[in-house]
């Protein structure tokens, strides 16, 4: 288990430009494998183009409690990338005006950024349908100051997303960290308490599970049930869906797949269960992702390998809906992740 | 020529049985989906049926297969390695039982 992001290490792997290398040359460029741009033309998909703007993603800081095997963003406790308000006041002026009906904040762990709660206030008052925030679970039980979380989202509304990435104490902790296991499922109980995850109830409660290791998820609905039988017959925990997330091969999980050597296996199951149905649905078509920094992309993953989007409102001061619909998105190998089998998104399944 | 009998990459190439008879590799693929369907039995049960059998038939590429397909249903090391000591409870039972047979014959020759 890491202990330290690959910035701090200085691993090779901290430079998106390296990645995008690994991602293009190797099986992509000796042809053994199709590139997506390629591929995707097979099915006349290309270029893949922004429809309407529907989901509004901000990332408001890379620092984190956990430093996950897997995580694309490069997060934890060594990563100083947070939004300051300045950049929050561009957002909410963004926010207020906006067509989409989601607003979906990320991380890092997003609590822990200093204006974590002004911010969320703020934007629960521009009325967005569905505010999302991705928490990590442990989050809530690090410190004394988190305990009130549940409380807190439920006040203003939120819509709790947290990853969870298997019912198993042993699968959780392999991925996520010794006791992160534990202190999730003392979370998610105190979600339940406040009313989050109630079958009836209006409080959304969604898990996201992405696998453990160099393997593609299964069937969304077959591992919905099986979590859902679980967590209710071992803990009483309740939520309301399960999202299913294919692991990008960027970043952390990018450096696992190289050091397990599973690479190129892993890009042969993505590539061959390549699915043009799940191209039509893709994120990027509907969301936009900001970073820390205010930069705008078209989704999370090319911002975590600084590509940003064609167009020429690159900047959240500088937005602009009508600029920003049917423009180009940006593509690479990494995009296969997304459309694999059923298709993957922040939101699961999409095909 | 490759110096093994078996090499991992091969699994991949599976479906190209079908290029050298079409018909048949089309009929042994349709149903070779079709058996692992959800029916009476869960998808996820039959995956770990597979993979008892495919230790059982000790054939290498099955057990990758099966491995990898247990892991993305979720399935535990523990369930796997249940399911294994299935295949091998009866694989050691077959030999075994047999042993009634020589009891049998050698209480008629020399009983």
């Amino acid at each position: 288990m890491a202990t330290k992001s690959l910035h701090k290490r200085e691993s090779d792997l901290a430079n998106s430009n390296r990645q995008i290398e690994i991602l293009s040359n190797g099986i992509f460029k000796n042809g053994e494998l199709p590139t997506f741009k390629n591929k995707i033309a097979e099915s006349n998909q290309f270029p893949l183009q922004a429809k309407k703007l529907e989901i509004l993603q901000i990332n408001v800081g890379y620092m984190c409690n956990q430093v996950c095997d897997h995580c694309h963003v490069d997060a934890g406790p060594d990563r100083k990338e947070i939004m300051t308000r300045d950049t929050m006041q561009q957002c909410l002026e963004v926010i207020k005006n906006t067509g989409a009906h989601t607003l979906d904040l990320t991380g890092g762990a997003p609590e822990m950024n200093p204006d974590f709660r002004w911010f969320v206030e703020e934007a629960a008052k521009a009325g967005v349908k569905d505010f999302i925030v991705r928490s990590n679970l442990t989050i809530i039980r690090a410190n004394k100051k988190y305990y009130d979380l549940p409380e807190f989202f439920k006040k203003h509304n939120v819509h709790v997303v947290s990853s969870m990435p298997h019912w198993t104490r042993g699968k959780t902790d392999k991925q996520r960290g010794d006791g992160v296991f534990d202190k999730s499922i003392k979370a998610l109980q105190e979600l339940n308490a406040v009313g989050y995850g109630m079958p009836d109830g209006r409080l959304k409660l969604d898990l996201v599970y992405n696998p453990s290791g160099a393997f593609l998820p299964g069937d969304q609905a077959a591992m919905e049930k099986d979590f859902k039988k679980a967590l209710k017959d071992d803990f009483g925990i309740q939520f309301h869906n399960l999202f299913a997330i294919t692991n990008l091969p960027i970043s952390r999980f990018l450096d696992y797949l190289i050091a397990s050597e599973n690479y190129e296996d892993y890009m042969y199951s993505l590539v061959e269960a390549y699915n043009p149905t799940a191209v039509k649905n893709v994120m990027c078509t509907n969301t936009l992702s900001v970073s820390w920094d205010g930069y705008l992309f078209d989704c999370d993953f090319n911002q975590m390998l600084e590509l940003p989007v064609n167009s020429d409102a690159k900047h959240i001061s500088e937005y602009n809906e009508d600029l920003l619909e049917g423009r180009n998105i940006v593509i690479s190998q990494h995009c296969y992740g997304c459309t694999a089998g059923a298709g993957s998104s922040c939101q699961g399944s999409v095909a | 020529m490759q110096k093994t009998y078996y090499d991992p990459a091969d699994l991949r190439k599976f479906g190209k049985i079908s290029e050298w008879n079409q018909e048949l590799g089309d009929k042994f693929f349709d149903y070779y989906g079709k058996v692992f369907e959800d029916g009476a039995l869960t998808a996820r049960e039959k995956s770990l049926i597979a993979l008892a059998v495919a230790h059982t038939e000790q054939c290498p590429y099955c057990i990758d297969a099966y491995t990898k397909d247990g892991l993305q249903r979720g399935v535990t090391k523990e369930e796997m390695m249940e399911a294994i000591h299935v295949g091998a409870a009866i694989k050691s039972g077959a030999t075994l039982v047999h042993g009634v047979q020589m009891m049998n014959k050698v209480n008629k020759l020399d009983g």
